[in-house]
């Protein structure tokens, strides 16, 4: 079954419906967006258990169709274990924000048709990135989510939600175009070498390409994920973002489509420029610790929730490139692993948040406070969601955070040191932000506003709550499908773990 | 002495685009002195429509047949790359004759003054506009002009090019200065055109003499042999070679020559800057492609430094300076002037990737500039065409079709994925890396970052900020528009999405000499 082009061509479908009703009402609207994005949860599901973890081939479920050989550029997918986890990350995460989200579109500039259009086509086209096998079909897709992600925030969002869409857009832009000269130069070294130029990515990693000139292009690559992710200190656009974007576009943004940031790392700069991810590894490290540190710093000083929570995102993937940057295989499947479970804390993180802002009608930690009294399991939920996020053992990111520690300590123990101190802030911007929120005596207006969770909220977030506490006790069957990647990943840069270090992940 | 000449053979079939073009100019002459005034219009778009699908008709069974060669004793260069270049040319030459005839949207008539040669502001005028004067003298203008385009780029000799250059640049100065509003405008536009143009075709004149002093001829072909026989590098051949430069990079709008650039978009009727824009670009480019591959390919190494300097120059300055216009048809005029220095890319390439990426980039570039100037000339507010920046905002409210369109464009000027412009770049550039210009792709895919920024501004502007102070309107045109913008949008989409059929068509084609 070609579940991949099943999974690519579903949100199309729903979108050109949903664009084609002209009569629908918003509901039957929203009803339609949220089936398809259903139904394609169920295909990528059932993909995921058809993948076989212990194949011999790098890539399963491969379709390829030619689309300009004269660039050699075909459009051809395929996933191994990071990718898999990754496509299965996002579908679960579409449908629950949209059910989440269920009113999110009302009371903006963009009609609620919009609104679902523009989910479902960013759905589709993050398919495609984490698919795409052709680094070109990815690149195309890399730009292409630009556009109905700057839409979906610009009018969607907050007061200054322009400012934001137009300040993502250029970032990514900029990360982009510099992705596109690395594009060009690495086409043309396959084209030297091959004698056609190629941009089939399993190709192109069996390439020698010269130390120097692989830096360079590796630069490119690099700045462009980095932008992505977003890394210290290109991630100023993501607070501004996130803060004006809906929660459940919020989710989206930092839940997965930064992850093509860090994906992209695992799948394009390391496998293609082994030469220049050694080079450049130090410089990489010392950006992540930084970002650790301070994007904690900021998360502690933050006044609103969601710029609060993108600045948690900040520290985090500078774990996760951390963990990527280690070269050890405890590192790297910490890393993959990272990358889900941020996805669905982060998911659990803004949409409760989310539910708490729409309440009360403001997104300032300051208006909010005895949350707790007023609204037991409302609060409950947040505090699970906020423990998962600073990693407390039991909850799914913990073993990631672990790993990755673990990983990076074996074969650079300094910065492994310096990270943990991200552990401690992080327990410090959760609790303090529970603390002003839930505890305390709810005012008059928590009181008055902030009513009990509702059954669609709740339906909408049981599933990202149960994944982070089953994650957390059985992180084993995930691992087993991420690892045997990561091995192809290490194999490809031609890194060994250091010596005593089969721990955890073995 | 034999003073008997063997009479030329004169392959008539490979002529036959630029004999019905021409012809029909003439003939459109004759319409305007004989035919009553009430009909000359139809006769007109009748002669100008017919000639154009007859002479793309010429091209396509020509490039089928693969009907190639040299002709009028050697002066004409038909080769696969000419081919194209002219088909491209009429294709563009019939999306603006498309605007050009458009009577919808000027209350007043059309774009054009009711009599040329009447004093902007003076009685006279006010009294022809009073009477509804409406000319069709541009129809014979606009033919000649599409014909000297179609025999720029297939030139074979310096004089050819020349006499091409002449044939086409006369006509547009002239229609440059004759738009119906904003008179002083167009007509100061028309002036600096023609006074610098005809200045750039000294340089190029004077550069063939010192040619002809180097090599003995003018062909192509000989001065390639006379390079070839002169290791030393002749004072005459570096002068004359640097002259013949600085007359086609000055109609192709390459810094420091971009200057009339901005004046004469703004300035010339925006039809017509819709169809100059175009195809005088490709035409233009067709013709330094040319000399760069051919005529002067021998002074690869000698030339690039100058057209590296060039490129980058032009690239930085249309960018950069594009950033700051608040009027939008200068904003494009400066975006025509950095992609000129994305083009100049494909002519340091200097391989045959770089040549089939230059005239797909051309395509798809003539197609977008129509369409954004075609975009340009439907929104208006009370005094006529509205071209300031900030009249666009909240366009995406009023018009999303008219808004969503002009948003493709701009994104396909940007080089985004999926559209047109992308493939373009991306063939351009990949050659030029592969031609050893790797820092200048570097400065060319910065100079597409802050290029972005602006394009990005208008589409901010239609989709997300509220109109303020007076209203404008997008005009509902007539057929003609409709279906140019029509054209243009798929060309756009398709050549993006599906652009393999085109570069087959592209691949190993060469100039021949």
């Amino acid at each position: 079954m070609n579940y991949l082009s099943i999974l690519v061509a579903l949100p199309v479908v729903g979108a050109l419906i949903v664009g084609g009703l002209r009569s629908a009402t918003d509901k039957l609207i929203k009803q339609i967006g949220l089936g398809t994005a259903l139904a394609s949860a169920l295909v990528a599901l059932s993909m995921a258990l058809q993948f076989d973890p212990n194949s011999s081939s790098t890539l399963q479920f491969v379709e390829k169709y030619d689309w300009i050989p004269a660039f050699g550029v075909s459009f051809s997918l395929g996933v191994d274990g990071i990718a898999l986890v990754l496509i299965v990350l996002a579908a679960i995460l579409v449908p629950v924000v949209m059910l989440a989200g269920w009113n999110e579109a009302e009371g903006h500039r963009g009609s609620v048709r919009q609104y679902v259009v523009l989910t479902l086509l960013t759905y589709s086209m993050m398919i495609d990135v984490f698919a795409a096998t052709d680094v070109f079909l990815f690149y195309v897709f890399f730009e292409a989510i630009l556009i109905p992600m700057y839409f979906l925030i610009g009018r969607f969002g907050g007061q200054r939600a322009t400012y934001a869409a137009v300040k993502f857009l250029l970032y990514s832009l900029v990360g982009g175009l510099l992705m596109l000269a690395s594009l060009v130069g690495l086409w043309v070294v396959s084209r030297e070498q091959l004698g056609a130029g190629t941009f089939d990515w399993e190709t192109l990693t069996t390439l020698n390409i010269d130390g120097g000139v692989q830096n360079w292009l590796f630069l490119g690559f690099f700045i462009a994920f980095a932008i992505k992710a977003p890394l210290f200190p290109f991630h100023t656009w993501l607070p501004d973002a996130a803060g004006e974007a809906t929660p459940g576009n919020a989710t989206l943004l930092v839940g997965v489509l930064d992850k093509i940031g860090t994906f992209g790392m695992l799948r394009y700069c390391l496998p293609l420029f082994p030469l220049a991810s050694a080079y450049f590894t130090p410089v990489v490290i010392v950006l992540s610790l930084v970002g650790i540190i301070y994007g904690a710093l900021l998360a502690i000083g933050q006044s609103d929730l969601k710029r609060l929570i993108a600045y948690t995102s900040v520290s985090h993937f500078g774990f996760i490139a951390l963990g990527i940057f280690a070269f050890t295989t405890q590192g790297q499947s910490g890393a993959t692993l990272y990358m889900v479970n941020h996805g669905f804390s982060t998911a659990a993180l803004f949409l409760v948040a989310g539910y708490l802002m729409s309440r009360r009608g403001s997104r300032f930690i300051e208006d909010f406070g005895g949350v707790a009294k007023v609204a037991p399991v409302l609060a409950g939920t947040f505090f699970l969601a906020g423990l998962s996020s600073l990693a407390l053992p039991g909850m799914s990111s913990f073993i990631s955070e672990f790993l990755v520690l673990q990983g990076t300590f074996t074969r650079y123990p300094v910065p492994a040191i310096i990270a943990t101190t991200g552990i401690v802030l992080a327990a410090l911007y959760i609790l303090l932000m529970i603390q002003r929120t839930m505890t305390g005596e709810p005012t008059a207006e928590v009181a008055e506003k902030v009513g009990e969770i509702t059954f669609r909220e709740k339906i909408a977030i049981a599933p990202v709550i149960a994944i982070i506490i089953v994650t957390g006790f059985l992180p084993q069957p995930l691992l087993n499908i991420i690892n045997p990647a990561v091995d192809r990943v290490m194999t490809a840069v031609t890194a060994t773990d250091p010596v005593a270090s089969e721990g955890v992940s073995k | 002495m034999n003073l008997l000449m063997d009479a030329p053979v004169i392959d008539y079939g490979i002529m036959q685009p630029i004999l019905v073009v021409l012809g029909a100019a003439v003939l459109g002459v004759l319409i305007e002195a004989f035919a009553p005034r009430e009909n000359r219009r139809n006769i007109q778009l009748v002669v100008t429509f017919g000639s154009l699908l007859i002479a793309l008709y010429g091209v396509v069974t020509n490039t089928s047949e693969k009907h190639v060669g040299l002709g009028a004793v050697n002066s004409l260069s038909i080769d696969g790359p000419g081919l194209f270049l002219q088909g491209v040319i009429l294709v563009s030459a019939l999306v603006g004759a498309m605007f050009l005839a458009e009577r919808d949207i000027d209350v007043q008539g059309d774009a054009f003054a009711p009599q040329a040669s009447a004093l902007p502001g003076s009685e006279d005028e006010s009294e022809f506009t009073l009477r509804g004067w409406l000319q069709t003298e541009i129809w014979p203008l606009f033919l000649f002009s599409v014909g000297g385009m179609l025999i720029f780029p297939v030139a074979n000799d310096f004089l050819t090019l020349f006499v091409a250059l002449e044939v086409m640049s006369l006509p547009l100065y002239l229609l440059a200065g004759m738009a119906r509003r904003r008179r002083l405008l167009s007509q100061e536009a028309a002036l600096k055109y023609f006074v610098l143009g005809a200045f750039s075709s000294a340089f190029l004149l004077y550069g063939s003499a010192l040619l002809y002093g180097f090599a003995g001829s003018v062909t192509y072909g000989d001065i390639v042999t006379a390079i070839g026989q002169d290791p030393g590098r002749n004072g005459l051949l570096i002068v004359g070679s640097l002259f013949v430069f600085v007359g086609l990079l000055f109609k192709v709008g390459a810094a420091p020559f971009h200057q009339w650039t901005p004046d004469v978009y703004q300035g010339a009727p925006t039809a017509l800057t819709a169809f100059m824009g175009a195809a005088t670009k490709v035409a233009a480019f067709g013709a330094l492609l040319r000399v760069a591959y051919v005529a002067l390919g021998g002074l690869r190494w000698d030339l690039a430094p100058v057209l590296w300097v060039i490129a980058g120059l032009t690239m930085l300055i249309g960018t950069v300076v594009g950033v700051a216009q608040s009027d939008i048809k200068r904003m494009l005029a400066y975006s025509s002037i950095a992609h000129a220095g994305f083009l100049i890319l494909g002519v340091i390439a200097a391989n045959p990737a770089g040549l089939s990426g230059s005239l797909f980039y051309l395509l798809a570039y003539a197609f977008t500039t129509l369409g954004t100037f075609g975009i340009v000339s439907l929104v208006h507010d009370a005094s006529g065409e509205a071209n300031n920046l900030g009249q666009f905002a909240g366009l995406g409210k009023r018009s999303p079709l008219v808004a969503g369109a002009f948003a493709l464009f701009l994104l396909a000027l940007a080089g985004i994925p999926l559209t047109s412009g992308f493939t373009g770049k991306f063939a351009v550039f990949a050659a030029a890396y592969e031609g050893g210009a790797a820092p200048l792709v570097v400065l060319a895919v910065i100079a597409s970052a802050i290029a972005a920024f602006f394009y990005v501004r208008v589409i901010v502007l239609m989709f997300f900020t509220e109109p303020q102070g007076e209203e404008v309107s997008v005009i509902v045109p007539s057929m003609f528009t409709q279906v140019g913008l029509s054209i243009a949008a798929t060309a756009t989409v398709i050549l993006g999405v599906m652009p393999q059929p085109v570069l087959d068509l592209l691949n190993n084609t060469f100039f021949i000499r």
